[in-house]
């Protein structure tokens, strides 16, 4: 079987490549420390089985695995058993590593996935191609397991609510398990500007400005005193 | 007191010392890495991310035979998820004795 390792501690991506090498019909094709580099590689190649880490920053597992169309056969591999039942959800998962992986506990899951009939070939990505294809003016958020595309230049308000943020934008608003910090790396600094240690706004949706808060469609967003200085010097003054 | 161990890793490369080796640089390449960004994310009271890099750190606590160690980490990270540091010395004493441990290899 010819098989990926998607891992984010290369650690981990060592010692399951070892134990791929005691197994003659394993064939460890690539490793990858992160899912995107994987998406990018499984839409020109064919594997026949992934060894995947839930837990890495940005892109967990379960993500990943939402992208596929027709995943190939999948062994999840964490360092935390509690996401056994979540992982039941999904047909293309043969076994649950939790690590440290033994040689018996990964040949016994080897077994499992030999057993398993072929169901599908990961060239058949649907989200991925969409994540790779992303352009300047796109960005993708994962909401209920669904990677949706927000027109980046449509957002005029983002606001940080708990372990969420809101995203508005032109057409909808979006809610969504992430935070500040992220998404404005992700946001171009020409148009966006953190004007509160809960907002961030579009510069070219402002309607007017007053005193400590600027007026943003039928929003009034509170601009704080460290960053009223900044706003100020973005604006196209008269 | 328990003690960091090579038990895992010679139980993985079924006496392949090159193997051995590998993992050992890596892990000793990985983990200060891991470890400051562990303390500058609790320095800096980023609880839930420090929670992040206890998960990480646990693998190779218990790559190192850290058995009861292991156990306390994940109390640990759980209490930072609830932004709780209940754990934290502990924990921080298994680092200390990691570092160690990797710098006799």
């Amino acid at each position: 079987m010819n098989c990926i390792i998607i891992d984010d501690e290369a650690t981990a991506r060592a010692i399951i490549s070892q134990l791929c090498s005691n197994v003659p019909s394993l064939n460890v094709l690539e490793e990858f420390p992160n899912a995107i580099q994987a998406i990018k590689y499984l839409n020109q190649n064919e594997v026949d089985l992934i060894f995947l880490d839930i837990h890495m920053p940005d892109f967990t597992g379960f993500d990943f695995i939402e992208t596929l169309k027709n995943p190939p056969k999948i062994i999840l591999t964490t360092s935390d058993s509690n996401f056994a039942i979540q992982a039941f959800e999904y047909d293309c998962i043969v076994d649950y590593l939790v690590k440290p992986i033994t040689l018996e506990r990964f040949q016994k899951a080897i077994q499992k996935a030999e057993s398993m009939p072929n169901k599908g070939n990961s060239n058949s990505i649907t989200s991925a191609e969409k994540v790779e294809t992303t352009s300047g003016n796109d960005l993708y958020v994962n909401i209920d397991r669904r990677l949706i595309k927000i027109d980046i230049p449509s957002i005029y308000l983002v606001e940080a609510k708990g372990d969420y943020i809101h995203v508005k934008t032109e057409d909808k608003n979006y809610t969504v398990h992430s935070t500040l910090k992220k998404i404005e790396e992700k946001l171009p600094d020409s148009l966006f500007l953190k004007v509160h240690r809960s907002f961030i706004i579009n510069i070219d949706k402002i309607i007017d400005i007053e005193d400590n808060s600027v007026l943003i469609k039928k929003d009034v967003i509170p601009v704080s005193r460290s960053n009223r200085p900044e706003l100020m010097k973005r604006l196209n003054l008269l | 007191m328990e003690k960091p161990n090579l038990s895992y890793i010679e139980s993985m490369s079924g006496g392949d010392k090159a193997f051995e080796q590998k993992l050992i640089d890596i892990i000793q390449k990985e983990f200060p890495e891991e470890k400051q960004i562990y303390f500058d994310n609790i320095s800096a009271e980023n609880y839930k991310e420090a929670a992040e890099n206890v998960h990480k750190l646990k693998h190779k606590i218990s790559i190192l035979g850290l058995v009861k160690s292991y156990e306390l980490a994940a109390t640990y990270e759980n209490n930072l998820i609830d932004m709780n540091l209940k754990g934290k010395e502990d924990f921080e004493s298994t680092l200390q004795l990691m570092t160690i441990f990797l710098k006799t290899l």
